[in-house]
């Protein structure tokens, strides 16, 4: 089981195309400018929804969203998850 | 004029014949002498980068749609090709089904076909693994393209002419080369007494991860369409200048001359929507454009004049 921030990186990791481990990043580090795109910031969308068991709701489908791992986090406490909860990941 | 007034008067004036579906149409032979001009007016324009000229099949390798990212982002607008690939048993209950009006679709296989999205999507695979010359490659291409796209706006066609420019190279030669086609474009366009603007754009993609992807190629300015008057008051694009920075490298593992992953570029002339924004400009009957229109096209000359059957 993993906390939020580990799951957003290991969701990272598989999906981002980031030019380096997630884990070589802080949380407010810019994850444009390490190599995530458009396109993969939407394959991170889903596979974030698919770990959370969340949608993303219209308002919050724009770039800044993916922007950093603390915008991540912040976006999901906004759709209710708890920052504490703990989740099964996709390994 | 609204799209649907314009569709009536190119139907009752000849020029696009009803072809049984939303956005496909026969073409006049006046209208065909149009897009053959515009062709060799566009390929004068090109001819100081020497490009290799190719003109593709209506029809693509799989692999080729799949490289293009189409597959993926557009799978609403895309089309792949499917046939019957069964024993003589599964024949006769497709036939069975074909006569009686059934469901006999099911019954097809895929092929490893499909239709073309956009002409350019054919040249990166003939170089996949290669390393470019230092001054890049230079391609003017053309290709019928389908889009599922059905409308009554005659401005949106199903299948159409697309007539590119291509540069594979460098990032810098690949930013030159849309910058001076933009410029050219607009030019040649403008002189064929079209209102022009020209605006960023981004492609329709497709789902909820759309908006996202648009703000990308957005903010990166990697695309922007001249527009037109086509079919009613509303501009719509007549070409593009698209800027793919590495994507078509990376999927076909390019390289520049120094080890780089290869960038490329193209700009588009859409010939069926330029043809369209000059009837809507000029009017239904060729002998009455604009003499300079008509110089400029070598409209009635020979090289492209299809005699009427």
């Amino acid at each position: 089981m993993k906390n939020m921030g580990e799951a957003i990186r290991e969701v990272l990791d598989i999906h981002g195309r980031l030019n380096v481990p997630s884990i070589s990043l802080t949380d407010d580090a810019n994850l444009y400018e390490h190599g995530l795109s458009s396109h993969a910031s939407v394959n991170v969308m889903l596979a974030l929804e698919n770990a959370f068991g969340e949608e993303f709701p219209d308002s919050l489908l724009r770039k800044s969203t993916f922007q950093s791992v603390d915008a991540i986090r912040e976006a999901l406490i906004s759709m209710g998850i708890s920052a504490d909860v703990f989740v099964g990941g996709e390994k | 004029m609204n799209s649907n007034d314009f569709r009536n008067q190119l139907l009752e004036a000849g020029v696009l014949v009803d072809a049984g579906s939303p956005g496909l149409y026969h073409r006049s032979a006046d209208y065909e002498s149009v897009v053959r001009a515009l062709e060799s007016y566009v390929r004068e324009a090109g001819r100081d980068d020497n490009p290799q000229r190719l003109f593709f099949a209506p029809v693509i390798n799989l692999e080729t749609l799949m490289g293009s990212g189409y597959v993926g982002s557009f799978p609403n607008l895309i089309g792949t090709i499917d046939s019957f690939d069964g024993d003589m048993k599964k024949l006769g209950e497709f036939r069975e089904r074909v006569d009686s009006g059934g469901e006999w679709f099911e019954l097809m296989s895929h092929t490893d076909v499909a239709l073309c999205s956009a002409a350019c999507h054919s040249v990166y695979p003939m170089y996949k693994g290669a390393t470019l010359p230092i001054e890049g490659l230079y391609f003017e291409v053309q290709a019928n393209c389908f889009r599922h796209e059905p409308s009554m706006d005659p401005a949106r066609l199903q299948s159409f002419r697309m007539h590119e420019f291509v540069y594979l190279g460098n990032p810098d030669g690949a930013l030159e080369f849309r910058e001076r086609w933009i410029a050219k474009g607009q030019q040649l366009l403008g002189d064929l007494g079209l209102v022009l603007d020209l605006v960023p754009a981004n492609d329709p993609f497709f789902g909820r991860g759309a908006q996202i992807m648009a703000q990308g190629q957005l903010e990166k300015e990697l695309k922007f369409e001249i527009t037109a008057t086509i079919s009613s008051d509303t501009p719509g694009a007549i070409s593009s200048g698209n800027y793919h920075e590495d994507h078509f490298g990376v999927t076909f593992s390019m390289s520049t001359h120094d080890g780089h992953v290869a960038h490329s570029a193209c700009f588009a002339f859409g010939l069926d929507r330029i043809t369209l924004a000059l009837y809507y400009a000029h009017g239904f009957q060729l002998e009455e454009w604009p003499d300079e229109v008509r110089e400029r096209l070598a409209l009635g000359q020979s090289s492209h004049f299809i005699e009427p059957t």
